[in-house]
Formats: structure tokens, sequence, C-alpha cells
């Protein structure tokens, strides 16, 4: 693909594997045992946060000459803030519904770590499109993980995806509960996410020794 | 020529512009859309308080419908015949009362004064319906809500919302499962206006029983489930004067 050359399409490629944010950085864990009893909550979140951390990169990137070094980390919150502010404002008077679902998101785009390591690790060095890539990368990365973890949650924990019941009517015992299969109500609390991040790292560092740190 | 971003007074300076730039940027566009928000808030607040009172466009299973908002003002106004300001014992009517503001009500309550509270009185199908309001605390931030009564102070329907409970877990409380478990409830305890408890473990995760003042609870949301008893707790207590005058008719 011509699009993007290599050293270009590698920002938006290596976020997603070798150097995930999560599973090899382990950053934004927090938000990612939060948000992630259910797959909607997880794309939501996803989406939420490659806009901010493509726009907030390409604004950090921008501004990289001119930043103070001594108060950088406050403009960068407060650039976070700003767009994620105004993106709120905006939904809240055009898509009001949509806005509910993501209230509480908010607070949590501010303080993901993810958001503030891509802005002093990548766009304070590098110019706005290639900030722009990293960024979206990075937050794609972060979405994936996002993802498959609220995917088997929300399958195990509640037997719905999207919300949809997958595996039939817990409570009439039909579908795959009339063997008597039950959901696990462990699942659905944010100590099993960590169980399931855990078992990704697992899986993809046995898959790529060279992933494994020396200790 | 290339500025020292190292000295103090560039360092100041930058910080005066970037606050006040950024500021004005979000006055602006606060200000622009300000409009449509407060808008769609009052929206919000009618569709609650008519799906509340059973005016929906729920199917059998599954999602919270509500009256689409290009409906609402109108059926709005044909299903709610009355809203009352509840001042002490003053009552007066008033056609704004569902824009009050009931957490600063609460607090004056708290705090010993004498409270005005909104009460919405609705008929349908020529059964009159009571709708109190709620609000009060979950896990993260505040929850809120409005329980429909009928004269023998039987729970007629209920919505929940909150501000910012866990998704998956707390957030659930504005499902259909869980709200419509509400229904036919009493508030009373005998003569105690006891409400209704989210119970952990009360065996009865069907809710078949409906006169033990206890719905199943949530599992992963015990907080956000002992918020909304209190919340129903402090709020029917708030309205008792006036509703054991209904009950007394």
């Amino acid at each position: 693909m011509a699009l993007l050359s290599k050293k270009d399409s590698n920002l938006i490629l290596d976020p997603l594997a070798d150097n995930n944010p999560i599973t090899i950085q382990v950053l934004g864990i927090c938000s990612a045992l939060a948000i992630t009893a259910e797959l909607k909550a997880s794309v939501v979140m996803a989406f939420s946060v490659i806009f901010v951390l493509g726009m907030g990169n390409v604004a950090i990137s921008l501004l990289r000459n001119i930043i103070p070094s001594k108060i950088r980390i406050i403009v960068q919150l407060i650039v976070v803030a700003t767009l994620v502010i105004i993106v709120d404002q905006i939904l809240k008077a055009f898509a009001y519904e949509l806005s509910k679902t993501l209230a509480v998101f908010v607070g949590l785009i501010i303080t993901n770590c993810i958001i503030m390591g891509r802005f002093e690790a990548f766009a304070l060095g590098n110019g706005p499109w290639r900030s722009f890539l990293d960024g979206v990368g990075n937050a794609m990365g972060y979405g994936v993980i996002l993802v498959v973890v609220g995917f088997f949650r929300e399958l195990l924990g509640s037997g719905t995806l999207f919300g949809f019941p997958v595996l039939g009517n817990p409570i009439e015992k039909t579908g795959l509960y009339s063997t008597g299969y039950e959901n696990n109500g462990f699942m659905i609390i944010p100590p099993a996410a960590l169980i399931v991040v855990g078992i990704i790292i697992w899986i993809q560092r046995s898959r790529n020794r060279a992933l494994i740190e020396e200790n | 020529m290339a500025i020292n971003t190292d000295k103090n007074i560039y360092t100041v300076v930058f910080a005066v512009l970037m606050v006040v730039v950024v500021g004005s940027i979000l006055a602006f566009v606060a200000s622009g859309l300000d409009g449509r928000i407060r808008e769609n808030q009052r929206f919000e607040k009618q569709q609650n308080i008519l799906y509340a009172m059973g005016v929906h466009e729920n199917e059998d299973e599954g999602n919270v419908n509500f009256v689409p908002t290009d409906k609402v003002e109108a059926e709005f106004s044909k299903y709610i015949t009355e809203q009352l300001i509840i001042e002490g014992d003053q009552i007066t009517s008033d056609d704004e009362a569902y824009l009050i503001d009931l957490k600063k009500q609460k607090s004056l309550a708290k705090a010993g004064k004498t409270p005005k509270l909104p009460l919405f009185i609705g008929e349908k199908d020529g059964l009159k319906y009571y709708i109190i309001p709620m609000y009060g605390q979950g896990l993260w931030d505040a929850i809120w809500g409005f329980i429909a009564l009928d004269d023998q102070l039987v729970v007629q329907g209920v919505y929940f919302d909150h501000k910012g409970e866990t998704p998956g877990l707390g957030s659930n409380i504005k499902q259909r499962y869980f709200m419509d478990d509400f229904t036919g409830e009493y508030i009373l305890d005998d003569t105690r206006y006891a409400g209704i408890n989210v119970a952990k473990g009360n065996n009865d995760p069907l809710n078949k029983i409906k006169d033990d003042n206890e719905v199943d609870a949530l599992a992963g949301a015990t907080i956000t489930g002992n918020g909304v008893s209190a919340m129903i707790r402090e709020s029917v207590n708030l309205y008792k004067g006036y509703l054991e005058t209904i009950r007394a008719k």
C-alpha cells in the first residue's frame, strides 16, 4: 500500500501487536479493568480514545516548540481536558442519547495514562502527521484489547453480546442454560478483567518469546 | 528567532495565554450550545416522568424506549394533569414544578428548612398516578429517578438514572429487568414508610413476592443498590405527609 510509507504504517501497526500499550507497556490498565464488563462500553470507549488521542497528539505536536518544558505536563492535561469537554458539549447538544452513554468515560479519558504517555513520548518530538498516526495506532491497540476483554466478560458473565442474549435465557433455562450451564458472576466484576488481561499477556508472550522481559 | 522557553517570564506568559485561549474557547462553545442542551435536558425529564407512569414505547422485552422527543411535550401535557409544589403544609399548583432542582431542596430539608417538593399527578386509562421525584447517591456520583404510586401506595412504575455508575454493573439500574421488578411492590410495611430494599440473597430472584418490600439486587453493584434503597426510603419519607392524605381518601 503506497498510502503510507513503511515507517509510517509501523506507527499504526506496532501498537496493535508487539508494542501494545496495554499488554506490553501496561498503560491504561485502570480504564481497561473498569469498563469492560460489556462489549458496548468497550467499543464506545475505544472510539472515544482514538478520537481524543489522535487530535491531542496533533495539538501537542503543533505546540511542541513553544511549550515551556517546566509546565508541559499541565499543558498536556489542559489540551486533553479541553478536547474532551468540547466533544462532550457538542454531543450533549446534538446527540443527547449518545452523550449520556459517554458521560462516564469523560473523566476516564482525561486520566488515561496512554494519552499522557504518547504526548510525552511521541508528540513532543515529532511532526503533526506522524503524531496523528502514532495516536490513532496506540488508541487502536488499546481498543483491540478492550474489545477482546469486553467480549469474553460479557459473554461468560452475562451470556449476552451488545446486550443481545446469545446463549439463551438464564431464568427460563433455554438454549445453553437447559444443559445446566450458568453465567459466571465473577466475570462481571473488575478482578476478572485483570485475569483476562493477564491471560492475553501470557498468550502473546508465549507466541513471541522476544517480548519476555529480562529480570 | 529562537525563543528561550526556559525563562520564567516566558512560562508565566505562556500559562496566562493558554488559560485565556482555552477559557474563551470553552466559554464560547458552552454559551453557544447552552440553549439546545437545556432543551434536551427538559425533554429528558418529561420523558422520565412519563416513563415512570407507564407512558413509553416499550416492547415486551428488552430496552427502555421513551416517548420520542418530538412528541414528548404534547404527551406530557396530555397525561400529567397537575403539578404540585408541597411546601410544608402549603400545596400549590405550578406548571413548571418539574424543573425544580431536587438536589437543592433535599439539602434544604437536611438543614431543617422547609423544602419545595414537586409532585406530579398523572392520569391514564382512568387511573390516577402520584409521581414522586427522587435524588440520592450511588457509588461514584448522583443517582436519581421517579417513582409512580397509585392511591393505595402500590408502585406502578419507576425510572432510575445515574451520572456515573460503573458501566455493566451499577449502570444497570436503568435497565428494564431491574426497574420492572419494582412494579407492584408496596411502599408501606404496615404503616411504616419502609420503601423498597434492593436486597441480596432474598431467595426471590423472579420477584414473585410483592409484599416483602424487596427486589433482587444486581450482582457486583452492592453500593449502587444500597444507594437506590436509601434514595427511595428518604424520598417517600419526605412526602409522607402528602401520601397520608392520599391513603386516607
